[in-house]
């Protein structure tokens, strides 16, 4: 197992080189460089020169990259070029709300997916099936950004039952330690605000959380209708073990395999659904953070936000090869 | 009805392997006799149609302000005579941007789903024809493309490129590259250990040829059915990245960004955010259709 884990340690190193190339070359990119991008219509040849000598970008391409890798190697991503705050603590204040909704959306997706994904494959030809297949075809159609709208139409603005907005409502005064709202309602025993910041996580949640959810039915029923067949499934029935046996050791355990993947790969769907979800429902995260970034055009902060996330898309791609090997002894022997 | 079609199907099969080449010929047939086929090209046809015709369906300018006049700040008017669908914040007529928005859509389909095509093609065939070192560092290229969120690295795109159409179109071009190219790849890989291919280097024919004329044309299906089903995310990606305010900024209608200027009358006009949204989802869902059709009648395995 530890060679394993090493092993595929080893192989994020070629991916996090290139991608840190990547990120420095694209500030060195741009028209006029970072200074121009920095300084914009208020750029002059001495400013310019000035802004160069200030931040080293004079010196030669590999000092000024190994000065870059060493500042990214200490969490300093720069500051934002338009409120001057530093990006690192932009992160920190941001990104809990996107990892709350992220949550939330896995929590639906998988908590709803799977015995979907199950009792379809044990209907199979049923109208529960024929539903949950189709289902899942339109759902992966159905952009993010128009169900959010619905649900934020139909359940905020119309019935009024949820909030249509935001991360906790202003009204309420709660201590917030961590950022993450709802664990510091829990920590600091300030359960309204817990349950506020819970209630305004639902709509954004379901929204971001349908496309994972259609394909995790796919998947799983797929899975489960591949495995039922197997000689060990017939051996578990004939040994006369209760249905909730078979199905938890002997059917889940193994359709879990190709399900785990897949949740992994709609992690990476899900950061890139939340920028959009965010907008729709003006939930502070760092998806609203890119979009004023865009707007802004404030490089430093998209810089170090995309460094983070890609960073964390491969970290957790290496979680779930762990998880397969886990799940699957076969894989941690070869 | 489903039983039926998958017989037929099975049967078709056979004789279309026996006959061969036919290949394509059988998959069309097989794609005529199935009702998701069957209205996934209806809903592209009609998309493609409307796109081509819309300024002779449109019944006003799309960009002109008809009713600036009567738009309040949080009011809209809504439908009338000559407006059917009302206008937007801006006074323009609803019914002839959504018309006219289909055109922008539809190149950004085609277009970055070519170009993300023919690259990702020329990456692939590279790694799948030569192998070793050059699939080496290819793959590990398309692996560090996989490694950002697409949306993440269409979004870094268009920032660098400036917004504009051409930039999204480019930016979605690019995050399609390595799926082809893994496609093709492995797709080829899959097809080199093949009785054919021995044969044909048996007989001794050149690499070249065998690659070019054998394996290659061999590894296309899955190809295609990824490209007709990028059709429909490109159009969904772009009016994502339009919806985020990195499309056209010269007021020509996109359905991402009628979505974002519809967002502030969610309250009093929702239905203007519901019509773009539509024709989005009606674009992408004929792709989508068309494209697993395809796929189940190109692979005779592929049972639902």
């Amino acid at each position: 197992m530890l060679r394993f884990v090493v092993r595929r340690l080893l192989q994020l190193i070629p991916i996090l080189f290139g991608l840190s190339i990547l990120l420095f070359a694209w500030l060195r990119l741009l028209p006029g460089g970072p200074a121009a991008a920095l300084l914009g219509e208020r750029a002059t040849p001495e400013r310019v020169a000035a802004i160069n000598r200030t931040y080293g970008l004079d010196q030669p391409l590999f000092v000024q990259y190994w000065r870059y890798l060493q500042r990214v190697a200490q969490f300093d991503f720069g500051d934002s070029t338009q409120t001057g705050r530093p990006v690192t603590q932009v992160i920190i204040d941001q990104f809990p709300g996107t990892i709350e909704l992220t949550i939330a959306a896995l929590i639906f997706a998988v908590g709803v997916g799977i015995p979907l994904g199950y009792f379809a494959a044990r209907r199979q030809g049923t109208i529960l099936d024929n539903l949950a297949v189709v289902g899942s075809l339109v759902g992966v159609t159905i952009p993010v950004f128009f169900l959010a709208f619905l649900l934020k139409y139909f359940f905020a603005v119309e019935l009024g039952w949820l909030p249509p907005s935001g991360r906790q409502d202003v009204r309420i005064d709660a201590t917030h330690i961590t950022n993450f709202f709802v664990l510091d309602g829990l920590l600091t025993r300030e359960f309204d605000a817990a349950f506020d910041a819970v209630k305004h996580l639902i709509l954004p949640g379901i929204a971001l959380g349908t496309i994972p959810l259609a394909i995790i039915v796919r998947i799983t029923r797929a899975a489960v209708l591949d495995v039922v067949n197997e000689d060990y499934v017939r051996t578990a029935e004939a040994k006369g073990l209760t249905t909730s046996v078979i199905r938890r050791r002997h059917v889940l355990r193994n359709a879990m395999l190709p399900v785990v993947t897949t949740i992994g790969l709609q992690l990476g769907l899900l950061l890139s659904g939340a920028i959009l979800t965010e907008r729709v429902f003006a939930f502070p995260g760092i998806g609203s953070e890119i979009v004023s970034a865009i707007t802004n055009k404030d490089y430093a902060i998209l810089q170090g936000v995309i460094l983070l996330v890609a960073v964390l898309y491969v970290l957790i791609n290496l979680v779930v090869d762990l998880l397969y090997g886990v799940l699957d002894p076969r894989v941690r022997v070869r | 009805m489903t039983t039926a079609t998958q017989v037929d199907a099975a049967g078709g099969v056979f004789s279309g392997d026996e006959s061969g080449g036919g290949r394509w010929s059988e998959a069309f047939r097989r794609l005529r006799r199935n009702p998701v086929a069957i209205l996934g090209a209806v809903l592209v046809l009609l998309f493609v149609l409307v796109a081509i015709f819309a300024p002779w369906l449109a019944p006003h300018d799309p960009q002109e302000q008809l009713l600036l006049g009567e738009v309040r700040p949080g009011f809209v008017p809504g439908p009338r005579e000559g407006f059917p669908l009302g206008v937007d914040s801006l006074g323009r007529d609803e019914l002839s941007r959504l018309l006219y928005g289909s055109r922008q859509s539809l190149l950004v389909g085609i277009v970055s789903t070519l170009l993300g095509l023919s690259l990702g093609l020329l990456l692939g065939g590279l790694a799948g024809a030569f192998g070793g070192r050059v699939d080496n560092v290819l793959m590990r290229v398309t692996d560090l493309m996989l490694s950002i969120p697409g949306l993440l690295t269409a979004i870094t795109i268009t920032v660098i490129l400036g917004p504009s159409l051409t930039s999204v179109m480019i930016a979605i071009a690019i995050v399609n590259v390595p799926i082809f190219a893994r496609l093709l790849r492995g797709s080829m890989l899959a097809q080199r250990d093949a009785d054919y291919v021995l044969a044909a280097r048996s007989i001794g024919l050149r690499r070249r040829t065998i690659v070019l004329s054998h394996i290659v044309p061999n590894s296309l299906g899955p190809v295609i059915v990824q490209a007709t089903l990028t059709l429909a995310t490109s159009i969904i990606d772009a009016a994502a990245l339009s919806f985020l305010g990195l499309g056209n900024q010269d007021g020509t209608p996109e359905w991402g960004q009628m979505l974002a200027e519809a967002q502030d009358l969610l309250g009093t006009r929702a239905a203007l955010a519901f019509y773009p949204c539509i024709a989005i989802v009606i674009a992408a869902l004929g792709f989508t259709l068309l494209g697993e059709a395809l796929r189940e009648a190109l692979d005779p395995k592929f049972r639902r």
